[in-house]
């Protein structure tokens, strides 16, 4: 009896049993916990979602109904917590509407841009040559114009609804995305598993879906929150010159637009739209913050 | 300067903060070193050595703290000095030369002004004589034209001369003790030799104490006079290098030398003996022998309840070892190469064939407008064969082809001329997408880098269960069947296939890869420097391993390496490549044995040997490899050839000459000549001991 142990028979190393199943999604939420910016940025974004979906049935008022015995004294009051706007209507109950359209269209926008995005930096990533060419090109283009000018062009001719404002900014950002995918994929392509991929006979587009895709997702999940984050900053800006979404129902940036004039009498009215845009932008900025932090440092 | 040693580790613990909390990596350790010693510190990834390096420079870095112990240097203790105090040791009395020499360059800055820097920083020196000692230094550390080589920026200067630099750079201020964390370990053989014999040279004339890491048992013969053994962040033995060398104690340093291919030995004498299991990491530390998982002596009570204590070897001053069980071990003995068995008679027959196969990379870019596009001739006129079931290697240093040669096989790359028979199928010029499935599964590669080999984002089952999916059209039921099975036949546990590949270490990865290849059930296997990047007991297993793969399943291997020791040992046929051309094809004891071609006589010479009794007649080589797209006209050897002859070299050039009936080398100098100057370099002198 041969008292040899052998590296089978020791207990595996204390974590492995643990470690088995690394991207099951709660252990990913979980880690963002690890870090101080992401669970801010969590906790800012997740909250704005909650007032958002829970809008209905927590607003005080109907986000349109006037009270133009409230606007003798518009500031916050018992009746108005956040007091009310220059038609007199309740403003805590428009901020709280307004969050519905802006957590809607930002993130999809992204996801718009962030899918045609990737696509486009894929193939040109992988294919190179005048693939690569033709799409780095159209996309410098695209980059070149001023975007705000592109916006209004764009709007003005095809009127201003929420679908639009998703393409124009699909379109607009995309290209962004593409460039950053592109530049994974010019060095991931040249990783040994893409060459074992090749030798088993896979197809070009399993490998740009399949082992090149997954492993630009880091920075691309990084780069799809700060992006969020300045979609949100454009919606408003969109709102303010008033090619935003149609009145009357509420939209942050339009609130502004309606009341900076009177910024001197009522200050609140214009400022706390303000607040509500950049609290959100800085939750989506914290959030990749963290989400960069926590990548360098697997 | 006091009395007693230079520099003096007392019981040194080492700590590093990690997510799980403070994790001790050295549990405390002592090593002494008196002035002008040269002690070598060796041992596998991960066991500690680097750390100890830089606790001793204190550059441990925002995670790692010394949490006790001394470190004695020059009578100071550099464990508590203050920062000011730090700088004044630093570069002046204690300088250190790391492994990636271009990482220790500044790439803005030409090489002179960097080292002028040292002593106008450290000496108040004017610059006028920093300017005259670097050039000094420049030319002890042997580069050719140091006025010039004063105005360069690291990146015009190749990877050996940027070392060269490094090297001077540390030496300038005249320190007392140079630390030296592996610094061959990227270079080329013939590269390493050098500076290894430069690091000997030097240190004669400075008189400056060494510390030398290494991973390379062989390195640390050539510089050193004393070595220590490290595992698990212990020294688990120290003593003179022949004490460990000739009358190792500690079953850890027997180990490490069982399971290193050398030149004298191969498949068919000895089979290597790897380690059991793989390096442990050194937190979980056990309450016993930190070795005691892997040892095939360990006795459970003795070895694995408190700590083992170092104690002297009985009759060997300055030898120690920490292992109770270290006085009943039997005296180990080197195993021998005497009777060196005959190969497997006759080729077999050719299932590759190369004929005069030629890749030449187009530079897309002109040097001027009008000027014809620049081209890198990678591989030129290259006939080789591989004969069924048998290991043809190819060795060579870097950018000599071989890697190049390797994609072409696969399809990765198109040949630019000439072809390749695959089992009678013309496949040189077909790309690996336009290969019919019969072909793709006859081929199958295996990769070098074991972090790259697998795809991070996929676990091992998958991988192994989509090639079983498209190279052995198995059905999506039966998968998993199949994945256990291959993982078996690598000698996986099959828990595995659930795994992504950060969980794996190095050598788990590479089996992974290789079962992968495997899913065809190929006719041959190309495996691309598979064990380059594994520590040595890992490469010994996963050496023996493809040998098992070969004989149980008649897999033709094409193994590419650097390693002449792997080659040597593993391969049936050699062909040995310099600048994309053959400079000599043979079986591989004739390849092996005089008469060599010029560059395989330099390579087997610069081998470092891991035995203090090989004395071998060195040849050296001069200057640097030429650029792929500089060649000569001639023989492209003849630049740094010693065995140059004349002109004929340059212009003409080498024919092919047949040595044996299937031996042949390309030299101008006939093979007798070669036979009559030419002495034996590859059995160790102490073959049959």
């Amino acid at each position: 009896m041969s008292t040899r142990v052998t590296a089978e028979a020791l207990p595996a190393s204390p974590c492995a049993a643990s470690r088995l199943r690394p991207y099951a999604w709660w252990r990913r939420l979980a880690a963002l916990g690890e870090s101080t910016p992401a669970s801010v940025g969590v906790a800012i974004v997740l909250a704005w979602v909650a007032l958002a979906l829970l809008a209905p049935l927590i607003a005080p008022y109907p986000p349109n109904a006037n009270d133009m015995a409230a606007l003798a004294h518009a500031t916050p009051s018992k009746a108005h917590w956040l007091g009310t706007d220059q038609l007199g209507r309740d403003l805590l109950s428009r901020i709280l509407w307004g969050a519905r359209p802006v957590l809607v269209i930002a993130p999809l926008a992204v996801l718009g841009a962030a899918a045609l995005g990737s696509l486009l930096g894929l193939v040109a990533g992988y294919h190179g040559r005048w693939i690569d060419l033709v799409i780095t090109r159209a996309c410098d283009i695209v980059l070149s114009f001023p975007v705000i000018i592109l916006y209004m062009i764009i709007l003005a001719h095809f009127g201003s609804s929420a679908w639009n404002i998703i393409g124009v900014l699909t379109l607009t950002k995309a290209p962004i995305i593409a460039r950053i995918v592109r530049g994974m994929t010019l060095d991931l392509r040249e990783r040994e598993y893409v060459a074992a991929a090749k030798m088993r006979g896979e197809s070009a587009l399993y490998i740009m879906l399949v082992e090149i895709l997954p492993n630009a997702r880091g920075p691309l999940v990084v780069d799809v929150c700060l992006r969020t984050g300045y979609n949100v900053i454009i919606l408003g800006a969109l709102g303010f010159l008033g090619i935003g979404l149609p009145p009357p129902d509420p939209d942050w940036g339009g609130m502004v637009k309606d009341t900076y004039g009177l910024m001197v009498v009522w200050p609140h009215m214009a400022l706390l739209p303000c607040a509500a845009i950049s609290s959100l932008v800085v939750g989506f900025n914290l959030l990749a913050v963290g989400l960069r932090e926590l990548g360098l440092r697997d | 300067m006091t009395d007693g040693p230079l520099l003096d580790v007392q019981g040194l613990r080492v700590a590093y903060a990690t997510r799980a909390g403070e994790v001790p990596v050295i549990p405390g350790l002592s090593l002494r070193l008196d002035a002008g010693e040269a002690f070598g510190l060796v041992g596998e990834s991960g066991c500690g050595k680097s750390t100890v390096a830089l606790s001793i420079v204190r550059y441990l870095g925002r995670a790692g703290r010394i949490t006790g112990g001394r470190i004695l240097f020059e009578g100071r203790d550099l464990a508590t000095l203050d920062a000011a105090a730090l700088r004044q040791v630093r570069g002046r009395r204690l300088a250190m030369v790391y492994q990636d020499p271009m990482a220790s360059l500044n790439p803005v800055m030409t090489v002179g002004r960097q080292l002028m820097e040292v002593p106008i920083m450290h000496e108040g020196a004017d610059t006028a004589s920093a300017r005259a000692r670097a050039l000094a230094m420049l030319r002890e550390v042997k580069l050719a034209d140091p006025e010039a080589v004063m105005d360069r920026y690291p990146h015009q200067l190749s990877g050996g001369q940027q070392q060269r630099i490094v090297i001077a750079m540390a030496l300038i201020t005249g320190p007392a003790l140079l630390i030296m964390d592996e610094p061959t370990t990227g270079l080329d053989v013939t590269v390493e030799a050098a500076v290894l014999d430069l690091v000997r040279e030097l240190r004669r004339r400075h008189r400056s104490a060494i510390l030398f890491i290494s991973h390379n048992l062989g390195s640390v013969v050539r510089v050193c006079d004393r070595v220590g053994v490290m595992y698990r962040g212990e020294l688990v033995e120290e003593g003179s290098v022949r004490q460990i060398f000739t009358n190792p104690r500690h079953p850890y340093t027997r180990g490490l030398l069982d399971c290193l291919p050398t030149l004298g030995r191969d498949k068919r004498q000895a089979p290597l003996v790897p380690i059991a299991g793989q390096v442990e990491p050194t937190r979980a530390r056990p309450p016993g022998c930190g070795f005691a998982g892997r040892c095939a002596h360990v006795e459970t009570g003795r070895c694995t309840t408190g700590p083992i204590p170092a104690s002297a070897v009985r009759g060997e001053p300055g030898h120690r070892v920490a292992c109770v069980r270290a006085d009943e071990l039997a005296r180990w003995t080197r195993r021998s190469a005497a009777a060196a068995a005959p190969a497997a008679a006759g080729t077999g027959e050719p299932l590759i064939a190369m004929q005069r196969l030629t890749k030449i990379y187009e530079s897309g870019r002109r040097l001027r407008f009008g000027a014809p596009r620049a081209s890198v001739r990678a591989v030129v006129d290259v006939d080789l064969t591989a004969a069924r079931g048998r290991t043809l290697a190819i060795v060579g240093e870097s950018g000599c082809g071989k890697s190049t040669l390797a994609k072409v096989l696969g399809g990765l790359e198109v040949a630019t001329a000439g072809g390749v028979r695959l089992d009678g199928v013309e496949v040189g010029a077909l790309p690996v997408d336009r290969r019919g499935p019969e072909l793709k599964r006859k081929l199958q590669m295996v990769f070098q880098n074991p972090d790259s080999t697998l795809n991070p984002s996929h676990t091992v089952g998958y991988a192994i269960g989509r090639a079983l999916q498209k190279l052995h059209e198995r059905a999506p039921g039966d998968l998993a069947a199949g994945v256990a099975r291959l993982l078996e036949v690598v000698k996986l546990p099959p828990e595995m296939a659930a795994r992504t590949p950060r969980h794996l270490s190095g050598g788990e990865k590479q089996r992974a890869a290789i079962a992968r290849a495997l899913a065809g059930d190929p006719d041959v296997i190309v495996a691309d420097e598979p064990v380059s990047a594994l520590d040595v007991s890992v490469q010994a297993a996963i050496i023996n391993l493809l040998n098992e793969i070969q004989s149980a399943h008649g897999t033709t291997l094409v193994f590419i390496s650097h390693d002449l020791g792997v080659v040597r040992y593993l391969a049936d046929t050699v062909a040995v490549m310099y600048l994309g051309t053959i400079a000599e094809v043979g079986r591989v004891e004739q390849v092996f044995a005089p008469p060599y071609h010029p560059y395989t006589e330099a390579l087997l010479s610069a081998v470092p040997v891991p035995d203090p009794d090989h004395a071998v007649a060195r040849v050296l080589l001069e200057g640097p490899v030429p650029r792929a797209d500089q060649v000569p006209r001639g023989c492209p050897f003849a630049t740094r050839c010693p065995r140059r002859v004349g002109a004929i070299c340059d212009e003409t050039p080498p024919p092919v000459q047949w040595l044996a009936a299937d031996h042949r080398v390309a030299c101008h100098i006939p093979g007798e000549e070669l036979r009559r100057l030419q002495t034996a370099l590859a059995e160790p002198s102490t073959a049959g001991r």
